[in-house]
């Protein structure tokens, strides 16, 4: 059989010789960006404990402060959000099957994709500031439950911030991605950073998953 | 001479996952996301943020299984994962045993 290495055969130029094949290093970029990925898990599960131990602790003044937010702005984006990991999935297949123009064309749609959300984002920020909802800088709204609102926003603002950095992280990360794609680095044999690029925007879609109904849709029946 | 291609390459686990399911996931994806705009005009007492969070669970499970593919992944990485729901699974009960029990703590 031919199974003997052969000394000659030339391997993959993105294969690193301390793993025996690209379905190997496959497995261990997949499984070392989930460990990277728990951590994030841990992360942002912190800041989501903090904010449920106050929200037991506040809940009116976290209703109050939930009807300050644009619940339309809040829906669109989540739309957009799940769009851009529609598109990032799209985007592996895409450079899996070593379609190059189009896995270009998808890593730029979940760019822009991205982008919009940011853009959203920083129209909503804008409008809390212009409202005098901004913690510590310009918190001007008048309320027998002020205080405890202001407590909202910050959370509001350190959970939401947080997720846009990590979305301008994943826009960065994407931009070097759409380069190397471009130069057709990509295709069936080797597609992990792609794949691995997609596992990072998608975490960043969930974290999102979970924000909207805790930020947006709290004590909307009242 | 060189004469045979060499196939003495392990396969890698290259699961290509049909364009449909893709769709399939971002159209119910869109789907729970207008339920749970809608369920939220709805008074369901105490029941609102369970029914949002367990809605948030579905979709981030969909996403994960199919969107980050690990419906296909390793053993090795579903522990990973499990493991570090688990870890954010005691942090929450550990730390809500001691603050629920706290008779100041309820506002």
């Amino acid at each position: 059989m031919s199974s003997v290495p052969n000394e000659e055969h030339p391997h993959h130029p993105f294969l690193q010789h301390h793993f025996e094949d690209l379905g190997q290093q496959h497995e261990a970029s997949t499984l070392g960006m989930w460990m990277f990925l728990s951590t994030e898990i841990l992360f942002f599960g912190g800041m989501f404990l903090a904010y449920a131990i106050y929200r037991v602790m506040y809940e009116p003044a976290w209703i109050e402060g939930a009807h300050h937010q644009n619940l339309m702005m809040g829906t669109i984006n989540t739309i957009v959000l799940i769009g851009s990991s529609l598109t990032m999935a799209l985007a592996v297949w895409a450079s899996q099957l070593g379609r190059r123009l189009l896995t270009v064309a998808l890593l730029v749609a979940t760019l822009v994709l991205g982008s919009v959300f940011l853009g959203i984002k920083a129209f909503e920020y804008h409008a809390h500031y212009e409202e005098g909802l901004f913690p510590g800088v310009h918190f001007t709204y008048q309320s027998p439950l002020a205080a405890k609102v202001q407590l909202f926003m910050v959370f509001y603002f350190g959970l939401t911030g947080l997720h846009a950095l990590h979305m301008i992280i994943g826009a960065g990360l994407l931009l070097y991605f759409i380069w190397r794609a471009w130069r057709g680095d990509f295709g069936p044999e080797y597609y992990s950073p792609v794949e691995i690029m997609g596992l990072y925007w998608h975490f960043v879609d969930i974290v999102w998953i979970f924000l909207f109904p805790l930020l947006y849709l709290i004590g909307r029946h009242h | 001479m060189v004469t045979a291609p060499p196939e003495h390459e392990h396969a890698p686990t290259h699961h290509v996952t049909p364009l449909w399911i893709y769709f399939a996931v971002f159209f119910a994806l869109m789907f729970f996301t207008v339920v749970t705009v809608w369920i939220s005009t709805i008074n369901l007492g105490v029941m609102n943020t369970p029914v949002a969070l367990a809605i948030a669970v579905v979709k981030a499970t969909l996403v994960i299984l199919f969107f980050m593919h690990v419906i296909h992944s390793t053993r090795l990485t579903w522990v990973v994962i499990l493991a570090s729901f688990l870890w954010v699974a005691t942090l929450f009960v550990l730390t809500f045993a001691d603050y629920l029990t706290r008779a100041w703590a309820i506002y």
